[in-house]
């Protein structure tokens, strides 16, 4: 005999309340990641000691910028996710822990902002 | 009270590491050593759009031995997480779970990550010409 309430069973959200959602964005979200991480690292490499014109030329390109946002807004949703579950396992004070959480939250919605910001101006200040 | 010394479950420190152990707590310490790594990205991408004066500080603390030792750990960790995380997702696929498949996809992360880290590096001073 299950324990579970039938409406718990059709909610299909287990002990957590969120079903596998963290999960799989988190799992999705490192898939996007492997191409745009390389792509990124072979990009730096490839810009090793150029000057400040030619940084500026190739993010100011649509597909670069275009990839860079892609890179950065999924990198910062990854970390918090990453970060989530670390301080979800180690931080066991409840106020401690939403403080911490929210803190992660904030401070990874600011940063992938700065960074989207700047492309954009690149991308659009000539 | 007086605190009795009753037996306690084992710590971790008790076992000994293995390398199942070892990388999957490298795999959490690397994530959190990229998202500070982020920091750095972030500086770069504002020193681009902010102008040519604000690049050249940028450029100046990364070129310097602190910027390319923090750098070269950077794409250590990048290239350990994405290695391993691709590790986990052949997991997650229920691909090679067993005990012996384990160890040898251990072992080719390891062998992985280090031989990518060392092949940008050497790239990326071959672009540079050697500086």
């Amino acid at each position: 005999m299950s324990l579970r309430s039938p409406f718990g069973r059709v909610k299909g959200l287990g002990a957590a309340h969120e079903g596998v959602h963290h999960w799989w964005a988190q799992r999705l979200s490192a898939l996007a990641l492997i191409p745009l991480t390389v792509w990124f690292v072979v990009s730096l490499v490839s810009l090793s000691g150029a000057d400040y014109a030619t940084v500026r030329a190739w993010m100011g390109s649509p597909v670069v910028a275009g990839l860079l946002i892609l890179l950065i807004v999924t990198v910062f949703y990854h970390a918090a996710l990453g970060l989530q579950v670390v301080i979800e396992d180690y931080v066991h004070t409840e106020a401690t822990k939403i403080a911490a959480l929210l803190a992660v939250k904030a401070a990874a919605a600011v940063l992938a902002l700065s960074g989207v910001l700047a492309v954009l101006d690149v991308l659009f200040g000539a | 009270m007086v605190a009795r010394s009753r037996p306690l479950s084992p710590h971790l420190q008790i076992y000994r590491p293995q390398l199942t152990s070892v990388l999957s707590i490298t795999h959490r310490l690397s994530g959190v050593a990229l998202t500070l790594g982020t920091l750095l990205l972030v500086y770069w991408l504002v020193a681009v759009a902010a102008g040519p004066q604000a690049y050249e500080a940028a450029t100046g603390f990364i070129g310097s031995w602190f910027g390319r030792l923090l750098l070269f750990g950077w794409s250590l960790a990048l290239f350990y997480h994405l290695c391993n995380g691709i590790r986990h997702l052949f997991w997650d696929m229920g691909i090679g779970l067993d005990l012996p498949s384990v160890y040898r996809s251990g072992y080719a992360v390891l062998a992985g990550s280090v031989a990518l880290t060392l092949a940008s590096w050497i790239a990326g001073y071959g672009v540079m010409g050697g500086n």
